[in-house]
């Protein structure tokens, strides 16, 4: 009888093990090794088993019986030494025994990242048993915490089941969005807020720096600062093959042992299964592939002929309550298309890949039902040209039925309390209760409720709450919706982001139900302001939503060049500063022009050069004039009483002050103030979005001038006696303007919408503007920094071309 | 086909972009999604603005300069423009990028 020896009894050996003593009992005489003091149990169920919803005894494939009934001889707990190929003898740590077929099955191993405190004790990989006891005693600990490093499948499973045990659970994950490898943006974000309903930190793009503890985990520090405290760390950031008997016995190895499609190695006479394989360039996690392996390799071994090939796979996740599956390509590769369906009331997000009119990936969140009608479909590779339509769907709406994506949607997923008014604080319940009362119209609802009766950005979601309530009984203003990825307005999306506290992209895109992946052009710099003015804290800024000025923090001209404006304070400058300007204009070429803004721009930089211009400009003191954003440009003034006859008060010392005050903020368009020192006004302060006027008693303050496409001069909005007047009036309505502005709408458009009557009004109450004065303060203690220093000494690199070819032989 | 390495996945942004140096002139890598690369000529077929600093949107680029919309996938301006751009093969292995340069030699030719 020829002699097997087995190590390693995992799934996928167990597996094969199976299929050879099924087809033939008395084939091989086997030797089975195991590291772990156990058989084959079904380790993807021990997240059942962390979670408590199963126990160990339930997910044992393999019992004493059952390898007794097989006459295989077991060596478990006994690790394997090395592998004498010339002499085809096995060491255990017991003694040596011979084979004629071998069979690796080492499996692997989790990848401990190696910060610093990665060897303290209470740092655990997830693999077997004993780390899955480990956790569990750890969770047993009153008001015990942990930290999980790595949010994937395995990650999140592990994350769910301490939580379920009681555990303070926090899941760090490098990459921006959870499960990065199988889910796309919009699934990941619905995945990480049911995971935060458990009760779940979950953060993302969140880099650990550091274990911290004195002789055991205390807590974890990442790289942006953050402590976050810790009685086990667990490390989920991937799994690592393990090779090393393959290795020292001198078999062809690359990222794992590679083998041929019969699970051969190198060696004819010893195969490799399971997670240590590598086979054309592929490594396996999932249990699918290894299943089918294992059939392979058993036919191999009984002289069967057989052969491996990949297939397609999908991924669903063990959390009790997060339906989520995912399979196929669902990025990779050219010519292929998307069909979109979101339902933001039922949580549900479906995406699918098409092409060649053959379904090639599939995501799917919150409604998994069809999933594997859309699997078959991806296996098959079926023509899904006839139902392409309505593929989306699923098999019930394959007879022919049409159905539509409902554009209130987003209305209709409202809670009752969703807040739709501000100004008056109505929420949808309070409309939906008048016109159950009998409200009807528009004007009806403003009469008993006040909403959209103040400022009216509101307007179209009151006439949505109508229309959902009355159905066609009930006809909406067609207002234009902000781009072709929404039926909704900009002012809908604003007041919906503040009312469901939509703090990323991806949230704006699910729950207002967005018909594209991403947004386009026209949608992603508007809601990437709204976000970030909405929420300083919690939202990121993305220069990907950004134009390209925005981006580059310098205005592209016409042949590709920029132009650098550095800022010079309310028009003032130094003999100092002008021959650094001047010296960097020589060392970069620039042609030079003096701007209408009072400042000095530098024109004809190419990209390469606008760190080192910076860089120049920020050591001689200057920052970034912001003159190519939607924010503050420039504050102009005149010299006033300094140096003027007919100055009645300080007017350039007042414009620096507001410029240092509101330089750095991000607002609905370019905004422009200008400070006159008397009503001569040299600064031509009243075709500024803010113009102030000094007179005897005090200053005047007007808004909504213009001085482009349009021609208008400001409107008086208030007259103060002193300076901090000035600066709290001026900050309180910018703060308005920043938080209830449609997006590219210059002062002057956002105020002739709301009404100089509500703005007054509004600032009118000193609470008010106290409030707003304090919002502003908050943004600006994340977005008051000089982005030239930032990009110089963070980004640079990316200024740069990725690769220079040029110097490569082209044949 | 000749595969070079030109850089790390990593390096360029997820719906961002970063270009190339060649004898074709620069070429832009695109990078549409966590794994979705393309390549195109960077100069835009209306006034040759910088295609890599436009905004990448699902697998399209808008042009910075007039908001031409190109399709990443076949380089076909979108929309009522029309003019074309050209596309060169890259791909992802081991999380680097590699182009395909005998297609800049053809593209030139």
């Amino acid at each position: 009888m020829q002699k097997l020896v087995i190590i390693g009894a995992g799934m996928a050996s167990g597996r094969t093990l199976e299929h050879i003593t099924d087809a033939s009992a008395d084939a091989f005489e086997i030797t089975l090794f195991n590291a772990e003091p156990r058989g084959n149990y079904n380790r993807i169920m021990l997240s059942p088993v962390l979670s408590g919803e199963r126990t160990y005894d339930e997910i044992v494939t393999h019992d004493d019986d059952w390898y007794a009934a097989r006459n295989i001889r077991t060596r478990f707990g006994e690790k394997v030494i090395w592998v004498d190929r010339k002499r085809k003898l096995v060491m255990g740590e017991n003694g040596e025994v011979s084979y004629d077929k071998l069979i690796i099955a080492t499996g692997s191993t989790p990848f401990i990242i190696p910060v610093p405190g990665h060897d303290l004790p209470g740092v655990i990989g997830y693999r077997d048993l004993e780390d899955t006891n480990a956790m569990i005693d750890a969770a047993a600990q009153a008001s015990a915490s942990a930290v999980v490093i790595g949010g994937g499948l395995l990650g999140l499973e592990a994350a769910a089941g301490l939580r379920m045990r009681g555990m303070e659970v926090t899941v760090l994950h490098n990459d921006g969005h959870l499960m990065n490898r199988q889910l796309d943006e919009a699934a990941g974000y619905l995945l990480q807020n049911d995971l935060e309903k458990r009760g779940i930190t979950v953060m993302t793009s969140a880099n650990t720096k550091q274990i911290v503890g004195d002789g055991k985990v205390e807590q974890v520090r990442l790289e942006d600062g953050t402590e976050i405290p810790a009685n086990i760390v667990l490390m989920t950031a991937g799994i690592r093959p393990s090779v090393l008997v393959g290795q020292e016995a001198g078999l062809k190895v690359g990222r794992a042992i590679e083998v041929d499609d019969q699970m051969r190695t190198s060696d004819p006479d010893i195969f490799a299964v399971g997670e240590c394989v590598e086979f054309e360039a592929n490594l396996f996690g999932l249990v699918a592939p290894l299943y089918d392996q294992a059939k392979v390799l058993a036919n191999t071994l009984l002289g069967v002929e057989d052969s491996f090939k990949l297939r397609e796979l999908s991924t669903k996740l063990k959390v009790t309550g997060c339906d989520l599956f995912s399979a196929g390509d669902f990025a990779e590769g050219e010519g292929r298309e998307d069909i979109v369906f979101r339902d933001p009331k039922r949580r549900v997000y479906k995406r699918l890949i098409v092409e060649n009119d053959r379904l090639i990936g599939a995501v799917m969140y919150g409604d998994t039902a069809d999933s594997n009608w859309f699997f078959g479909l991806i296996k098959d590779g079926t023509n899904i040209e006839e139902m392409r339509e309505t593929l989306i769907f699923g098999p019930a709406y394959q007879d022919g039925s049409a159905t539509t994506v409902d554009p209130l949607a987003a209305v209709a997923a409202l809670p009752l309390e969703a807040e739709i008014c501000g100004c008056n604080g109505v929420c949808k319940g309070d409309i939906t209760q008048a016109i159950e009362a009998g409200a009807h119209t528009l004007d009806d609802v403003r009469a008993k409720t006040k909403a959209s009766a103040s400022c009216g950005t509101c307007t179209g979601l009151v006439e949505q709450v109508l229309a959902f309530s009355l159905g066609d009984g009930f006809q909406v203003t067609a207002e234009k919706p902000v781009c072709k990825c929404t039926d909704l307005t900009h002012e809908d999306v604003r007041r919906l982001i503040k009312a469901r506290e939509l703090k990323t992209q991806p949230a704006v895109w699910q729950e207002l139900a967005w018909k594209t992946p991403n947004g386009c052009p026209s949608c992603r710099p508007a809601i990437n302001y709204y976000l970030l003015a909405d929420w300083p804290l919690e939202y990121q800024d993305d220069l990907q939503s950004r134009f390209v000025n925005e981006r580059n923090h310098a205005n592209i001209q016409k042949n590709g060049t920029y132009s650098v404006v550095p800022r010079m304070w309310g028009g003032m400058t130094t003999a100092d500063e002008l021959i650094a300007i001047a010296t960097a204009a020589k060392r970069f070429d620039a042609t030079i022009k003096v701007t209408g803004g009072q400042r000095i721009d530098l024109l004809g930089i190419k990209k390469d050069d606008l760190p080192l211009i910076w860089k120049d400009l920020n050591s001689a003191g200057m920052v970034s004039g912001h003159a190519y954003t939607k924010g503050l440009r420039t504050v102009k003034t005149c010299v006033g009483t300094d140096w003027c006859r007919f100055g009645t008060q300080d007017s350039t010392g007042l414009g620096i002050k507001l410029e240092k005050k509101l330089w750095g903020s991000w607002t609905p368009h370019k905004l422009k103030l200008a400070v006159s020192g008397c009503p001569r006004n040299c600064s031509e302060a009243t075709c500024k979005d803010i113009g102030i006027i000094c007179v005897d008693s005090g200053y005047q303050i007007s808004v909504g001038g213009a001085a482009g496409m349009d021609l208008r001069q400001t409107e008086a909005l208030v007259d103060v006696a002193t300076e901090g007047e000035v600066d709290e009036w001026v900050t309180a309505f910018v703060q308005l303007y920043r938080e209830n502005g449609k997006y590219l709408d210059r002062v002057y458009k956002w105020v002739a919408k709301v009404g100089l009557e509500w703005v007054k009004e509004e600032l009118a109450n000193p609470q008010t503007r106290i409030d707003l004065i304090d919002r502003f303060a908050l943004s600006q203690s994340v977005y008051q920094t000089d982005p030239w220093a930032d990009h110089v000494s963070n980004r640079a690199n990316q200024y740069e071309p990725l690769a220079d070819l040029t110097m490569e032989a082209v044949t | 086909m000749n595969w070079t390495d030109i850089g790390e996945l990593a390096a360029v942004p997820i719906r961002g972009s970063r270009i190339v140096k060649t004898q074709a002139g620069c070429i832009a890598i695109f990078r549409t999604s966590e794994t979705e690369v393309f390549a195109t000529s960077n100069t835009c077929a209306h006034k040759g603005g910088p295609l890599n600093e436009g905004i990448v949107h699902d697998k399209k680029i808008t042009c910075p300069l007039h908001n031409w919309v190109f399709s990443l996938e076949t380089g076909e301006a979108q929309g009522a423009d029309e003019g074309r751009i050209a596309t060169y093969p890259v791909k992802v292995e081991n999380d680097r990028l590699l182009l395909d340069i005998d297609a800049l030699a053809t593209a030139t030719a």
